[in-house]
């Protein structure tokens, strides 16, 4: 397992962050019994991907961004290498026009915390070739995840549904009608959702959100999906969530590297 | 409230500064038995929390099969838990 990034001071949390992670995997008994944990290393640029079987794309989620990594990795990976890109909103059709072998690519939306969120969302493109999708579910059986693959559209299933309802969530506290605190309570409480739609938001980052509804918004023309006021304001202010310690709730430092 | 302070404490130091712990952090009163993540209480998320508090104040290391929900359940279990790693530091040590 390579990870790359551009930021040597992320790969040097990583190694802090992914030992935390791993022991929380194991305090909820994600872990499989007598599995050696694998050997990480890591690397600023990308020339890795030359050996790889999988490369997977995280990157920020604008599309000018992922089109121009995508490409480069792309050119530098073996034939048959299977490509992958972790966007949650972009459709991955749009993507297959800057790597050289669009039927190696494929979507696929691991969601947050993925150490114990064990389905994730498949988005075949319409260039997404049978054989890349096979040799994603190998991989996806090697790390004990379920599937499910929908088809190629702005947002997919998951981001299409979950992103509009928490944006609605912010501007029910914006306009103020409850407290974050309360409009969780209700939706836990009411309607047996596993988290409030607004730890969810401070769980997925506000930054990466509003990223995600800005590129709904542009590619959907639902209004729903226009960031609204209080959660570009906690963007501006710093206040990005779980991650830098404060968004709609705070968090200890624990709770951060989780 | 340093480290040396709460290793020389017993079963019952343990649980008081444990209920400290939780009641400052929680800002909900909470007994030696109470399941902390039964409906209603704590994020499991929290157990993770507890873990490097354990760790930090109490001056033992959880690894391994000691990482189970069940060891985080009540105050007592935790109690329980550091008492025992003490004992088997020593023994091993």
């Amino acid at each position: 397992m390579t990870l790359v990034d551009v930021d040597e001071v992320a790969l040097e949390g990583a190694r802090a962050r992914i030992d935390h992670q791993t022991r929380v995997a194991h305090l909820m008994g994600a872990v499989p019994e007598g599995v050696a944990p694998g050997r990480l290393s890591t690397a600023t640029t990308v020339s890795p991907v030359a050996e790889a079987t999988v490369v997977i794309e995280a990157i920020t989620e604008r599309f000018d961004l992922k089109a121009a990594l995508l490409n480069e990795v792309g050119t530098r990976t073996k034939p048959g290498t299977v490509l992958v890109t972790n966007t949650s909103s972009i459709p991955v059709d749009d993507l297959a026009a800057y790597p050289p072998r669009p039927e190696e690519l494929v979507g696929t939306h691991f969601m947050n915390p993925p150490y114990l969120i064990r389905t994730v969302e498949v988005v075949r493109g319409a260039r997404t070739a049978p054989r890349t999708l096979n040799a994603l579910q190998d991989l996806l059986d090697v790390l004990r995840r379920a599937s499910v693959v929908v088809a190629d559209t702005p947002g997919f299933v998951t981001s299409r549904l979950l992103h509009p309802m928490i944006n609605d969530a912010v501007r029910v506290v914006q306009e103020g009608t409850a407290s974050a605190e309360d409009v969780d309570s209700l939706m836990v409480g009411c309607l047996g959702h596993r988290t409030g739609p607004l730890r969810t938001a401070d769980l997925i980052g506000l930054d990466n959100l509003v990223d995600s509804l800005r590129v709904l918004h542009e590619r959907t023309g639902d209004e729903r999906c226009r960031p609204c006021d209080l959660l570009l304001e906690k963007v501006a202010a710093g206040d990005l969530g779980r991650k830098s310690g404060r968004g709609f709730f705070t968090y200890e430092r624990t709770e951060q590297l989780s | 409230m340093t480290a040396p302070t709460h290793e020389s404490q017993g079963h019952r130091g343990i649980v008081t500064e444990l209920i400290t712990f939780l009641e400052s952090r929680t800002r909900a009163s909470w007994g030696e038995d109470v399941d902390l993540f039964a409906t209603g209480g704590l994020s499991s998320m929290f157990a993770m929390e507890l873990v490097v508090h354990l760790e930090r104040t109490h001056g033992v290391s959880i690894r391994g099969g000691d990482l189970r929900l069940d060891n985080f359940r009540t105050v007592r279990t935790m109690a329980d838990l550091v008492l025992r790693l003490r004992t088997d530091g020593a023994t091993d040590g």
